[in-house]
């Protein structure tokens, strides 16, 4: 129960502070945009072409642009010391590290909602034919890059290269989730059923959410306080 | 059983040895004033008692626990050098946050009580972003008492503090003190550290080379121990 309430207060505090300022929010929305802008201009793909590339670009930008996001997440918390006030009161670093994985679950799933509509406009694309079925991917696969990117935010928070040590990081570590979302995301956004054979994509999803989030619960309180 | 105490404690930072072997300890109720020059280690050995730094070698504990267990935390009031208070969030919602952290039994009726004790009730839906320096470290005192620490650990207190903060501040350890809570701090402002202080602790480059009562000599003369040690 104080587990649950201390994840909850900083989960809070994240999302009100960011939904006061919009810092990263606003940040990660634009360059969402411009990427999905830019990428329109330098090709000028067929229906048989997206067809390939749907799922693959728009997880490209789910991760670009979240990565704006997840950076901001322990360097918040710079400012004023408060990460020392944070550490030092009694919320379990565990909870600490959840509250703040929820709220960037939160600000990615809220990115990825905006991002989805200028996806389909740009690219001439239904990709709302299966709504369910591609939440039941975006969600864990989402949660996945959460998971990773809230972790090594608090491992790079005190680098002074942080955001660019950040992407160098997680994206490497995040080549398994994003191959598997991105491949069920082009069969569901084409429509399709996903074959027997491609479940094996999710219960990658699955896994390695159950894996990250459980070492990345285990270790926050030696990546904070050492 | 004392509220702190360190044994043998070593800190490195690269080959460098922040902290040599300290041993120290501080009963319940009495206030000691870590003294040393700048670099001497006093943050470091602050850091380590909150549980924000680990030590390399030795050990500390909090009331008989580890600096990390959380009932050493819930006993714990910290105040460094940042006053660890959000600019984006209003003085209210900053002290109602720390009040759920800290598991305060009627946290919004807690966080008013500490805002009008600071004399910060009529900005309380304000955002901290908008006040000034003095308002801020007002929030930030309040932020470090309102849980009713039995242990405060201050890194420099007294450093930028308004006249008002400052009699705020000393009135709030004098307070704390009477209840029996036991004060740590570092501080250069000998004067005001004196004034509160039963114990006194000197640093050298890491070393300890003082740790006793608060000599006579220190109300009158409050760098006494300094020269006494060869730093005057």
């Amino acid at each position: 129960m104080r587990f649950a309430r201390q994840t909850w207060t900083v989960a809070g505090k994240d999302l009100r502070s960011e939904l006061r300022t919009k810092e990263s929010l606003n940040a990660s929305i634009s360059f969402a945009v411009v990427i999905l802008v830019l990428f329109s201009f330098a090709v000028d793909p067929t229906a048989d072409q997206m067809r390939e590339m749907s799922g693959g670009l728009l997880w490209l930008v789910f991760s670009f642009a979240g990565a704006l996001i997840l950076n901001r997440s322990f360097a918040r918390e710079l400012g004023n010391d408060c990460l020392d006030a944070l550490v030092a009161s009694p919320v379990s670093p565990a909870a600490l590290f959840l509250g703040k994985a929820f709220a960037n679950y939160v600000l990615l799933l809220l990115v990825e909602l905006v991002t989805l509509p200028i996806f389909g406009v740009l690219y001439n694309t239904q990709w709302a034919r299966q709504p369910a079925m591609l939440a039941a991917v975006m969600l864990p696969a989402t949660w996945g890059m959460t998971v990773i990117g809230t972790i090594f935010s608090a491992l790079t928070v005190n680098l002074r290269m942080r955001e660019l040590m950040l992407p160098v990081i997680i994206y490497p570590m995040m080549i398994p989730v994003l191959m598997a979302a991105m491949r069920l995301s082009t069969i569901l956004i084409n429509g399709e059923a996903i074959p027997a054979d491609d479940w094996i994509w999710f219960k990658l999803i699955i896994g390695f959410d159950i894996i990250f989030t459980s070492l990345s619960l285990a270790l926050v309180e030696v990546v904070l306080v050492g | 059983m004392s509220a702190v105490a360190a044994d043998g404690v070593w800190k490195y930072y690269g080959d460098f040895p922040a902290l040599r072997a300290i041993r120290l300890s501080v009963e319940q109720g009495e206030c000691l004033a870590l003294l040393g020059r700048n670099g001497s280690g006093k943050t470091t050995l602050i850091r380590i008692l909150a549980g924000l730094l680990g030590a390399q070698q030795g050990s500390v504990s909090i009331f008989g626990k580890d600096p990390r267990h959380s009932s050493a935390r819930e006993a714990m009031g910290m105040l460094g050098h940042g006053i660890g208070v959000y600019d984006e969030l209003s003085a209210y919602e900053n002290l109602l946050l720390f009040a759920n952290l800290y598991g305060v039994k009627n946290p919004g009726e807690c966080a008013r009580e500490w805002l009008q004790r600071t004399g910060l009730d009529h900005v309380a839906s304000s955002l901290v972003r908008e006040f000034s320096r003095g308002m801020r470290q007002r929030l930030a005192v309040a932020r470090a008492f309102l849980h009713r620490p039995s242990l405060f650990l201050l890194d420099e207190p007294f450093t930028a503090l308004d006249d008002r903060a400052i009699a705020l501040l000393q009135g709030l350890l004098l307070e704390a003190r009477e209840r029996g809570a036991t004060i740590i701090m570092s501080t250069h402002q000998l004067r005001e550290a004196m004034e509160l202080a039963t114990k006194v602790a000197l640093l050298n480059r890491g070393k300890l080379v003082f740790e006793g009562p608060r000599p006579a000599e220190m109300l009158q003369d409050p760098t006494w121990l300094y020269r006494q040690y060869g730093e005057g």
